[in-house]
C-alpha cells in the first residue's frame, strides 16, 4: 500500500535535552483510518505537527506522499482540524463562511469564490448534515455541530489526508459517537486517509482499522482488537509512566 | 457648519478614517490582536518625533515608522519565538521611549506635538485630505481584494498554514495596512486614540452581526457614523473632536452590547 505519511527514526524536542518524541517509526497507508491516542503530554499533537511538516524533526525523516513533509508540494490536499479552534466565541462567522475558508488553498486567494468552489462548499456542508443551518452563525450551534462545520471546511479542500487533532474536546458523549460515525462514513465514501488524534479513543475504536498509542515513542501499533485489555482502561492510557 | 471649509475638510477626512480604521481593525480584533493598533501608534509617535527633529513631514516619517513597527511586531510574533503580547510590549515601549528622547532632542515638547498625540482634524488642509483619501482608497481596495484570505486567517490560521496558504505574507499585509491606517488617523483622532477607532466599532458590530461579512460592513458603518456624529457634536458643543469621536464609538459599543444581550434573552 503506498504511504500517505511516513516517520522514520524521528526525534523532536522544543527545548534541548527535553525530547517530546524519540525513535518514532510510523507509516500511514493511503486510505487508512487510523486513531492516534495516548496520554495528555505524551507527544500526540507534536507527532502530528512533525508529520504535517509544521515542525522539523531533530533527527530522522518525515515524508508526506514520498516528499519531505516540510516542503511537500501538494499541501492544498491536506485537511487539518487543529486541537483548539482559533475562532473566537464572539466571532460572527456562519457555517458557510467557515466552510468556504477550506477552498482558500485550492480556489485562489484573490477575489470572490468561483462557482465550482461554491458548489464544493455546499457539497461539504451537506456531507456533514448542516445544510439546514448553513447560513446560521457558528456561535449559535452546539459544540458538536461546530466541529462538524470545521470537518466540512477540511473536506471542502478535497483532501487526500485528513488529520483531526482532539476533534471531540468539549463535545458531549452523544455528539462524540455521532462525529465518529460521520468520520467512518466519510472515510468509506471518499476513500480519504483519516488520522484521528485523541487522548481517548473509545468513540472511534469500532471504526478505525488501526490504533497507534504514543507515549514519547510508539508503544502500540495494531488493530484495536489486538490491544491488551489493560490499555482499554482510560486510567492506564492517561498515566504518564 | 458646512459653510466653513475647515469643517467640510474635517468631515471628509473623518469619513475616510471612520470607514478605513474599523475595516482594518476587523481582522485584528477577530484574531484577538486588538492592541496591535495601539503598539503601532506608539511607534508612529517616534516617527513624528523623528520628523520634527529632521524637519521632514512628520506624517511621512510616522508612516515609515508605523510600517516598520507593524512588520517588526509581526516578525517577532511569528518567527522570533516571542509571545504576541511580549512582541507588542517590546515595540510599544521602545517606540514611546524613542519618541520621548527624539522629541526632547528637538526641543519640541509643545503644541505642535500635541496635534499628533490628540489629533487636530480641524486643521486638515486640502493637501492632507488628498493624501488621506488616496491612501484610504488603496487600503480599502486591498481589503476588498484580500477579503477571502484575511477572513480565512480569522477562521482557521493553522488549517490554512497546513494547506500551504502564504500566512506570513498575509500577516505582514495586515500589519502594513494597520500601519497606514494609524498614520492616516493620527490627525483625525490622535496617536493616543487611534486604536479605539480600529477596535470599538468592530466590537460593537460583532455583538449584533449575523455573519462575518455583515460584521465587517456594520463595523465600517459604525466607524463612519461615529466619526461624523462625533465631529458634529464637537463643533456645536465646543469639544475636542478626537475624544468626542471615540466617545461616540464607545456609546455605539454599549448600545450594541445592550441589543445583543436583549436578543439572546
Amino acid at each position: 500500500m503506498p504511504l500517505a505519511a511516513e516517520l522514520s527514526g524521528v526525534a523532536f524536542g522544543y527545548r534541548p535535552g527535553q525530547p517530546v518524541l524519540e525513535n518514532v517509526d510510523l507509516g500511514l497507508g493511503e486510505g487508512e483510518f487510523v486513531a492516534v491516542a495516548g496520554p495528555n503530554g505524551g507527544g500526540k499533537t507534536t507527532l502530528v505537527r512533525v508529520l504535517l511538516g509544521l515542525e522539523r524533526p531533530s533527527s530522522g525523516k518525515a515524508l508526506l506522499f514520498g516528499e519531505p513533509a516540510h516542503r511537500f508540494s501538494g499541501r492544498r490536499t491536506l485537511g487539518y482540524l487543529a486541537q483548539r479552534s482559533q475562532l473566537g466565541a464572539d466571532a460572527p462567522a456562519t457555517v458557510r463562511e467557515v466552510v468556504s475558508a477550506g477552498r482558500l488553498a485550492s480556489g485562489g486567494l484573490i477575489g470572490p469564490l468561483r462557482r465550482r468552489d461554491r458548489e464544493l462548499v455546499a457539497e461539504a456542508i451537506e456531507r456533514v448534515g448542516l445544510q439546514a443551518v448553513a447560513d446560521a452563525p457558528l456561535r449559535t450551534l452546539s459544540g458538536g455541530m461546530q466541529q462538524r462545520a470545521f470537518i466540512a471546511k477540511a473536506l471542502a479542500g478535497e483532501p487526500s489526508l485528513l488529520v483531526l487533532d482532539e476533534p471531540t474536546t468539549g463535545v458531549d458523549a452523544e455528539s462524540q459517537e455521532s462525529l465518529a460515525g460521520l468520520l467512518d462514513r466519510l472515510h468509506r465514501e471518499l476513500g480519504v486517509t483519516v488520522v484521528y488524534v485523541s487522548h481517548e479513543f473509545g468513540a472511534v475504536e469500532r471504526f478505525v482499522q488501526r490504533l497507534v498509542l504514543v507515549r514519547r515513542t510508539i508503544v502500540f501499533d495494531g488493530s484495536p482488537r489486538e490491544l491488551p485489555g489493560v490499555w482499554h482502561d482510560p486510567s492506564h492510557v492517561h498515566a504518564r509512566d | 457648519m458646512l459653510e466653513t471649509e475647515f469643517m467640510r475638510l474635517a468631515l471628509a477626512a473623518g469619513a475616510v478614517v471612520g470607514v478605513l480604521a474599523p475595516a482594518v481593525g476587523f481582522f485584528l480584533v477577530q484574531r484577538r490582536q486588538s492592541l496591535i493598533g495601539d503598539g503601532i501608534g506608539h511607534v508612529a509617535f517616534a516617527g513624528v518625533a523623528a520628523g520634527i527633529l529632521l524637519d521632514v513631514s512628520p506624517v511621512l516619517t510616522a508612516l515609515a515608522a508605523a510600517v516598520l513597527g507593524g512588520v517588526v511586531i509581526e516578525l517577532l510574533r511569528s518567527r522570533g519565538g516571542t509571545a504576541g503580547d511580549q512582541a507588542l510590549a517590546l515595540v510599544f515601549y521602545t517606540g514611546i521611549a524613542l519618541g520621548v528622547v527624539l522629541v526632547a532632542s528637538a526641543g519640541a515638547l509643545n503644541v505642535g506635538l500635541f496635534q499628533y498625540l490628540f489629533g487636530s482634524i480641524l486643521t486638515i488642509t486640502r493637501g492632507d485630505l488628498a493624501v488621506i483619501a488616496g491612501l484610504g482608497a488603496v487600503g480599502l481596495a486591498t481589503i476588498g481584494l484580500l477579503y477571502r484570505p484575511l477572513a480565512g486567517l480569522v477562521i482557521d490560521e493553522e488549517g490554512a498554514r497546513v494547506a500551504g496558504v502564504p500566512i506570513s505574507l498575509l500577516n505582514v499585509a495586515v500589519a502594513a495596512l494597520a500601519a497606514v491606517t494609524v498614520a492616516l488617523s493620527m490627525r483625525v483622532v490622535g496617536i493616543l486614540l487611534v486604536a479605539a477607532l480600529m477596535v470599538l466599532p468592530v466590537s460593537a458590530a460583532s455583538r449584533v452581526a449575523w455573519s462575518m461579512r455583515s460584521a465587517l460592513v456594520l463595523s465600517m458603518a459604525i466607524g463612519l457614523g461615529s466619526a461624523l456624529l462625533g465631529l458634529v457634536l464637537a463643533y456645536y458643543a465646543d469639544l475636542p473632536p478626537g475624544g468626542t469621536i471615540v466617545l461616540v464609538a464607545a456609546g455605539a459599543f454599549l448600545a450594541a452590547l445592550a441589543v445583543g444581550t436583549l436578543r439572546r434573552r
